[in-house]
């Protein structure tokens, strides 16, 4: 649930907001100042979904568009109360989101976006050529508070501000939720996102699913508020634009960003077109569009993130200094030799034959070993050997052409991602994707998802995880101001959260110094010791063989030897593949 | 049958002008992968460009109704490609090209909004200077066709103004084709588009390939327009009529590919006007984005793309 903390400023806001519309008596502000919530939350519902996913949609005028109409022909057709039938559209929408999300999802980036655009235009077509150009919504004057028909228009204000309020406060819960770091994680990194155990696609749909509902409600809503409904005026392109435009505008991927747009530019252009449009047609127009150019060159990211990081620079100059001071080891023990360890020889991954050609290029090929509990496997080959393809085909990212990965005796082969991580597999990547804004302890949460149960515990175990790392002394920090190391071990927690068995580690020193290189070998021993069986990928030979137990060798996808580190360093075949025949002739000298 | 082959021979008129107009966006979207939503605008501003060199500027007294709008139209081009140059100079290289890497989204967001924000001006400014009544680049060939045939009691007329425009439109892909194959802005375009860090390496100037790509892009487009104009009347809110129309070009077409851009904007053409024989004409625009859909989830590659994917 929310705190107290986060529920006050909406609260306050739309008390201050009623408070100042109730003063208001002329009826076409009076207009506008219900124009602003209904704005502010169709800006909300585009928001959860692609401010937070981070798939933009060009699309929500056909939610919007769906409510509208569902609110004006339900009235028309079926006499049915629009206090019904705002529900009904909302769940229309909620629908039209399911089906429209199910195949658009599998598209990625601009594709997405320009698919989404295409949806509202063929519908606006439809319903222009089923020959609803203009409906009108009946009076009734019989009975008008049953069919929503204030005659103080004071009320559409008061309607919309709960409905915005709703919205506000539905998004906050999302945002603190597992609902929201899912969503968070798709937007950084949804290939990460899917490899921390996160169900993507369920996801994303229940995320299109609530913004088509949300969406169409309001549409349903602006209907009753105007009470003529055309396809331009809910279906077409300025209305999706209209969403973009006020949560881009305020801020995206905040509750706050929809609402602060809205309430600038909705007045903004309604004014003035009252004032200056009688004599210059167009003027208002161009003064919107200039508004928006200037905000977006000084505000690039919104208004929202841009006052935020202002109000910190203000804040904080002093603590930051005194933060980045103290420099953050790790308290684990130093570096020693490796395997005081009980390895107990049960093995808890199997690798049968595995091999995964793309077209003519066999990129692992035949490739079979076991990982034993409680040891560390160190994979090594030079570029391009397919350690990284081979870590894709253990967590699922990419299906096997041949044979088998047997987790505790089970062949996994070939399920998704974050089957394979429910399993007890964690990875971490060799391109580090961090929530450059969240806090370190908020990134990791998205790692423990999918163990916990309730937030409280996901909470717990990211603490836990975090403290493993020995980074809770910056844990609150923003990820962005950290090192490569605090973000390398920041990695490692996000994998550790999910409370996993086995963990595929790719690179992980990489880019590091040589003293940083031994504080992150001193973390992964100690998590060994704690009973972690570990695989990992690295090209710098010093640091593994003091860290791992066996080394896998790779070569053009294949298995070239296996064996302790001792021996297969003074293999001359890895010799070879590393350094070329010449220099296997000298070693062996 | 006479009607397919009419139909037919009207979407390939048609569809010339839409590819040409599609390779513009292409050429921006492609090597900039900036979603330009003012790019409908550019074109307006295009069409306008035409309309006042013909009638104003003196274009018409020295050339004549016939050949006169034609020169007008070709004029525009290089008018607009100015134009872009300068937006994107002072507005557009703010949130693209190089200067993204430190924005959210890489800059998606404020590019959009950004390009919304443009769209706005131009279609507003644009009713302020134009006014609101229809204008058209009217020649006397616009309202006379060519017949051919008859072939097996069958006829086909062919709209002397709009083959004209097809004709224009195949030779300046052809001139751009060879520009983006055998020259070194060409290749600094391709290179810009097909991995600009890697283009950085090699000593190429990224954000000037991208300013390249956006006048030359504007250019294209507002030739197109022009072209449109001999035959469709135009108003300052025309674009958002065609900037849907050249986007499902594009990406039917596959992003990042120029011929493909082309192809593209002529199977629209040839939907638009086949749709006609089995739908009723307000469904016309419905069965562009039904096919339009239909081609993203099959190939959502485009004709011509290839599927990068970077994890």
């Amino acid at each position: 649930m929310l705190p107290m903390r986060s529920l006050l400023p909406p609260l306050l806001f739309t008390l201050a907001y009623a408070g100042i519309s109730l003063g208001v008596t002329n009826s076409y502000y009076q207009l506008i100042l219900t124009l602003v919530p209904v704005w502010a939350v169709f800006g909300l519902s585009w928001n959860l979904l692609s401010g937070y996913t981070g798939l933009i949609s060009f699309g929500h005028a056909a939610f919007f568009g769906i409510g509208a109409y569902a609110t004006a022909l339900g009235q028309i057709y079926f006499d049915i109360s629009p206090w019904l039938l705002i529900p009904i559209a909302a769940v229309l929408g909620g629908i039209a989101g399911l089906l429209i999300g199910f195949p658009t999802f599998r598209l990625q980036g601009h594709y997405f976006a320009l698919a989404m655009l295409a949806y509202p235009l063929a519908i606006l077509y439809v319903f222009e050529w089923l020959g609803f150009q203009e409906v009108t919504l009946p009076i009734k004057r019989d009975a008008p508070i049953a069919y929503m028909q204030f005659a103080d228009p004071h009320l559409y204000t008061l309607l919309g501000l709960a409905l915005m309020l709703a919205t506000i406060v539905l998004t906050q819960i999302i945002e603190r939720s597992r609902f929201g770091m899912a969503l968070l994680a798709i937007k950084q990194n949804e290939a990460a996102a899917e490899a921390a155990g996160i169900n993507t696609l369920a996801w994303k749909l229940r995320a299109i699913t609530l913004s088509g509902a949300i969406a169409a409600a309001i549409g349903g809503f602006y209907a009753q508020v105007l009470l003529v409904v055309t396809p331009a005026s809910v279906f077409g392109m300025l209305v999706s634009a209209q969403a973009l435009t006020v949560a881009m505008f305020g801020g995206v991927g905040t509750v706050w960003g929809p609402v602060i747009g809205s309430v600038i530019l909705i007045p903004l252009a309604e004014i003035l077109h009252a004032e200056a449009g009688a004599r210059i047609p167009g003027i208002q127009g161009v003064i919107f569009g200039i508004a928006i150019v200037c905000v977006i060159l000084l505000a690039p990211e919104g208004l929202f993130w841009k006052l935020r990081d202002l109000l910190r620079k203000r804040n904080a100059p002093k603590a930051t200094a005194s933060d980045t001071a103290e420099t953050v080891a790790p308290n684990v023990t130093t570096l020693r030799p490796a395997s005081p360890r009980p390895a107990t020889g049960e093995v808890v991954l199997e690798v049968r034959n595995l091999s995964r050609s793309f077209g003519g290029l066999k990129a692992v090929q035949d490739v079979s070993f076991k990982l034993h509990k409680n040891e560390i496997l160190g994979i090594i080959g030079p570029n391009g050997a397919g350690k990284t393809t081979l870590f894709n085909l253990l967590n699922g990212f990419l299906k096997p052409s041949q044979g088998e990965v047997l987790i505790d005796g089970r062949n996994m082969s070939g399920q998704r991602p974050h089957v394979i991580c429910e399993a007890g597999i964690g990875r971490t990547f060799q391109v580090m994707r961090p929530f450059l804004r969240m806090s370190i302890l908020d990134n990791v949460v998205v790692g423990a998802y999918v163990r916990a149960r309730t937030d409280d515990q996901a909470r717990q175990f990211a603490a836990d995880a975090v403290a493993r790392v020995g980074l809770s002394a910056v844990a609150n920090r923003v990820a962005g101001e950290l090192s490569t190391k605090e973000l390398r071990l920041m990695e490692l927690a996000r994998a550790i959260a999910g409370q996993p068995r086995i963990l595929l580690l790719d690179e992980t020193l990489a880019g590091l110094g040589h003293g940083e290189a031994d504080e992150v070998v001193a973390v992964i021993q100690q998590l060994a010791r704690d009973g972690m069986t570990i695989a990992i990928i690295e090209h710098t030979m010093q640091a593994m063989v003091r860290l791992v137990d066996r080394f896998l060798v790779l070569d053009h996808g294949a298995v070239i030897t296996e064996g302790l580190p001792e021996v297969v360093t003074r293999d001359s075949r890895v010799v070879e593949a590393y350094l070329g025949k010449k220099w296997a002739g000298h070693a062996a000298n | 049958m006479e009607g397919f082959f009419q139909a037919l021979a009207a979407g390939l008129l048609i569809g010339a002008v839409y590819g040409l107009m599609c390779v513009g966006l292409g050429l921006i979207f492609g090597v900039m992968r900036v979603i330009n939503f003012a790019h409908g605008d550019f074109m307006m501003l295009g069409m306008y460009t035409a309309f006042y060199l013909f009638t104003a500027a003196g274009v018409q007294t020295v050339f004549g109704n016939t050949v006169g709008p034609f020169v007008a139209i070709l004029l525009a081009g290089p008018v607009l490609a100015l134009f872009g140059y300068f937006v994107h100079r002072t507005l557009i290289s703010h949130v693209s090209g190089t200067r993204t890497a430190s924005l959210e989204g890489e800059g998606h967001y404020a590019q959009l909004i950004l390009t919304l924000g443009i769209a706005l001006i131009l279609q507003n400014g644009g009713l302020i200077v134009f006014g609101s009544v229809l204008a058209s680049i009217r020649t006397p060939l616009s309202s006379s066709a060519w017949e051919l045939g008859p072939f097996f009691d069958m006829s086909i007329f062919l709209n002397k103004a709009r083959s004209i425009d097809m004709i224009v439109s195949l030779a300046i892909m052809t001139l751009l084709s060879l520009l983006i194959t055998r020259t070194r802005i060409g290749k600094s375009l391709r290179a810009a588009a097909d991995n600009p860090t890697a283009a950085t390496y090699m000593g190429i100037d990224v954000d000037r390939a991208h300013r390249t790509a956006f006048a030359l892009g504007c250019g294209i487009t507002a030739i197109a327009g022009g072209l449109l104009a001999t035959n469709y009347p135009f108003h300052p809110f025309v674009g958002l009529e065609y900037v849907i129309v050249m986007y499902a070009g594009v990406v039917l077409g596959g992003m990042g590919s120029i011929i493909g851009a082309f192809w593209g904007g002529m199977t629209i053409g040839l939907v638009q006007q086949m749709s006609t024989l089995i739908l009723p004409t307000q469904l016309q625009n419905a069965a562009i984005f039904a096919v339009f859909l239909l081609i993203i989830f099959f190939r959502p590659q485009g004709f011509f793309g290839r599927m990068v994917e970077r994890t």
